[in-house]
C-alpha cells in the first residue's frame, strides 16, 4: 500500500503525507528515499482508489521515477497529471536485484542495470513536457501563455 | 487494429498505433456534473484570462446531490449555472433530468465513433453505442476545458465473446457480475474490453449496464459493436445514420486476452459485500434478510428495468420491513414508466420513487443506511460505506432479483418465484 486509507482525511499536503509512504511495506521508506531515487516496482503498481495523496508524496520526496511492470490506470494518469514520471519496463524489473545500481536515460528511452540496458518506449514529447513543468496545470498555463504570444 | 486502436488513431491522425503509445487527441465532450464547481475554482485566473476552449466541449449535468441537500451542494450547484450562463454553455442539464451517463446517450451526445471523456468514473459506459469513452481526474478536466486536448494511452484489448442464449429471469447484469467475479476487479485494468458475439440479444439499455460496469474490472473504456439495434436506438432518439460514422475492430486484430462465455450456463448472481468482485451464485446468498432495495441508477435505471420489475411486484406488496427506493436513470424514463403504468404498480407495491439522479448510490443523501442494514441494490458498487454507512452491506444483483427479494424481505432466487 502507498499510502495508509487511515490517513485520507487527516493528511492532504506533501508534507503531512510525507511520513506514512509506503510505511506498511517498509517503514524506513520515507527517512532512507533522496531525491532523484528510483522505485522499482512490480504489477498494477498503484492499485487502488483514485485519491491523489499518494502522488502527492511521492512527488514530493523529489523521486525521478517510478519504473514498474505495470501501473494501475487511474494512477498513472493522476502521476503524470501531478508531474511524476512513470516508466512500464517488465524486463528491468525482472533484471533487477536488490542493491543494484540503476540509471535512466528518458531522452533516449533506456534503463542500465549493472551493464545491462534495457529500452522502453519513448515517452512522447507532451508527457515529458507535463512533468518537465511540474505538471498538467502548470503545463497548460505555459501553453496558453505561448499561444497568447504567438 | 482493435476498436480502441482504431478509434484513437482517428483521432490522433494516425495510420497505425500499437498498446502503449501515448497519443494527443482532442474529444469530442467532456462530461462534468456536480463536480463541476471543484474543477472550475482550480482554474479561477485562466478561464478570465483565456476562456474555454468550446463552448459545445463541455456537458454538465447536475445529478450527484440533487435536489441541493446542504446548503454547500446548493452554492455548488449556483456557481455552476452561473459558469454555464458566462461561457453560454449549450450541454447543460439542470437538477431533474437525470443521470449524466443516461442523459449523454439518451440525448446522442456519445455517438458511434465518438470519443468522450468525463470527469466520473462510469464515463465508461457509452461503449454501449459504440463510443469510445473514459474517466478522468478533475485536474485533467480542468485542463481540457481550457485547451481542449489531452494524451491518451492505446490500451491493451480484451475480446469477450459471447455465446448462446440468456436463461429466463437470467439479465446482463448477472452476466457482467459474472465477468467480474472471474476475472477480478483488476482483471481488465487498463485496458479495453470488446464484446463481440451474440450481443444481438441485448438492447442499448442492457449494453448500457454491462459497458457501466467495464470500470469495476479496472477497465479503461468497454464497447459493444454498432449493429442494427444500435441504430434502430440512435434513430429513435432522432439521430440518423448520416450524422456517425462507426468503428469496428478489424477481424485480424491483436487481443491481450480473449475469452469466451457460454451465456445458457449463467444464473442469478449476487456481489456481496465488499467489493464487486466477490461474486456469489444467487444459491449461496439466499435468505439473508435486507432492510432496504434500490432500484434504479445509470446501471439499472432505465425502462426496461422498470418494466421487468413491475411485472413482478403487479399485485404484490414490498415485504414491510423493507423499503423499496425507485431511481429512475432520467426525466425520460421517468415519464414512459409513467406511462407504462410501471410507477403506478411499483408506488402500489410500497416502492417510493426518488428524484431521477444519484440518489442513495454514493451515499450522499435519500438512503443513506443505518449500522448492521443491509441493501440489495440494482446499483454498480457495494463498496464500504458506499451508500453513506460503513458499518452497513450493500449486496448487488439484477432488477428481477431484487424485485423478486424486496417482496419477500430477503434475498431470493428469481427463477422460484415466478412464471413469466
Amino acid at each position: 500500500m502507498l499510502f495508509p486509507g487511515k490517513y485520507t482525511y487527516t493528511c492532504s499536503t506533501a508534507e503531512e503525507i510525507k511520513p506514512h509512504l509506503l510505511e506498511d511495506l517498509d517503514p524506513l521508506f520515507a527517512k532512507n528515499v533522496k531525491e532523484g531515487d528510483l522505485i522499482i516496482a512490480g504489477k498494477n503498481f498503484g492499485c487502488g482508489s483514485s485519491r491523489e495523496q499518494p502522488v502527492l508524496g511521492l512527488k514530493s520526496v523529489g523521486l525521478a521515477a517510478v519504473v514498474a511492470e505495470s501501473f494501475a490506470r487511474i494512477f498513472y494518469r493522476s502521476s503524470i497529471n501531478q508531474g511524476l514520471l512513470l516508466i512500464e519496463c517488465p524486463a528491468a524489473v525482472k533484471a533487477y536485484k536488490k542493491g543494484d545500481i540503476v540509471s535512466l536515460d528518458i531522452e533516449r528511452g533506456t534503463i542500465s542495470i549493472g551493464s545491462n540496458t534495457f529500452s522502453f518506449p519513448k515517452l512522447p514529447k507532451e508527457i515529458l513536457a507535463i512533468c518537465d513543468a511540474g505538471g498538467l496545470l502548470p503545463y497548460t498555463r505555459q501553453k496558453l501563455k505561448q499561444k497568447k504570444k504567438r | 487494429m482493435t476498436f480502441a486502436e482504431k478509434i484513437l488513431a482517428r483521432y490522433a491522425g494516425e495510420k497505425q498505433v500499437q498498446p502503449g503509445q501515448i497519443l494527443t487527441v482532442k474529444p469530442d465532450h467532456l462530461l462534468m456534473h456536480d463536480n463541476a464547481a471543484p474543477i472550475i475554482s482550480k482554474i479561477q485566473s485562466e478561464l478570465k484570462e483565456y476562456g474555454i476552449y468550446k463552448r459545445d466541449l463541455p456537458i454538465i449535468v447536475l445529478d450527484h446531490v440533487i435536489p441541493a441537500a446542504a446548503e454547500k451542494n446548493a452554492l455548488q450547484h449556483k456557481q455552476i449555472r452561473e459558469f454555464v450562463k458566462t461561457y453560454k454553455i449549450p450541454n447543460f442539464f439542470d437538477v431533474g433530468y437525470g443521470i449524466c451517463h443516461q442523459i449523454v446517450i439518451e440525448k446522442g451526445l456519445a455517438l458511434p465513433g465518438t470519443l468522450l471523456l468525463g470527469s466520473d468514473s462510469h464515463t465508461c459506459s457509452y461503449g454501449a453505442v459504440g463510443a469510445f469513452s473514459s474517466g478522468i481526474d478533475r485536474t485533467e478536466a480542468a485542463a481540457l476545458l481550457l485547451t481542449g486536448e489531452t494524451w491518451l494511452k492505446v490500451p491493451q484489448s480484451i475480446k469477450i465473446t459471447l455465446k448462446k442464449k440468456l436463461p429466463r429471469l437470467v439479465t446482463a447484469k448477472d452476466v457482467i457480475l459474472s465477468i467480474i467475479g472471474d476475472i477480478s476487479s483488476s482483471g481488465a485494468d487498463y485496458c479495453s474490453v470488446e464484446f463481440q458475439g451474440a450481443v444481438s440479444q441485448f438492447s442499448v439499455d442492457e449494453r448500457f449496464t454491462m459497458a457501466n460496469m467495464g470500470v469495476e474490472m479496472g477497465a479503461k473504456n468497454t464497447m459493444f459493436p454498432v449493429d442494427e439495434i444500435t441504430t434502430r436506438y440512435l434513430r429513435s432518439i432522432g439521430v440518423s445514420k448520416s450524422k456517425y460514422i462507426p468503428v469496428q475492430p478489424d477481424p485480424d486484430a491483436t487481443y491481450d486476452r480473449e475469452l469466451t462465455y457460454d451465456l445458457s450456463s449463467i444464473g442469478p448472481v449476487v456481489a456481496t459485500p465488499h467489493s464487486v468482485d466477490n461474486i456469489k451464485p444467487i444459491s449461496e446468498v439466499e435468505g439473508i434478510e435486507i432492510q432496504q432495495c434500490l432500484l434504479g441508477t445509470c446501471t439499472n435505471g432505465r425502462i426496461s428495468d422498470f418494466q421487468a420489475a413491475a411485472k413482478i411486484l403487479k399485485g404484490k406488496k414490498v415485504h414491510p420491513a423493507v423499503r423499496l427506493l425507485l431511481l429512475p436513470a432520467s426525466r425520460a424514463v421517468y415519464l414512459d414508466a409513467l406511462k407504462g403504468g410501471y410507477i403506478k404498480t411499483l408506488v402500489e407495491a410500497g416502492g417510493t420513487v426518488l428524484p431521477p439522479g444519484c440518489g442513495p448510490c454514493l451515499g450522499a443523501h435519500q438512503g443513506v443506511l443505518a449500522p448492521g442494514e443491509r441493501c440489495l441494490s440494482t446499483s454498480n458498487r457495494n463498496f464500504k460505506g458506499r451508500m453513506g454507512c460503513k458499518e452497513a452491506e450493500i449486496y448487488l444483483a439484477s432488477p428481477v432479483t431484487v424485485a423478486v427479494s424486496a417482496i419477500h424481505g430477503k434475498i431470493t432466487d428469481p427463477r422460484k418465484e415466478t412464471k413469466q
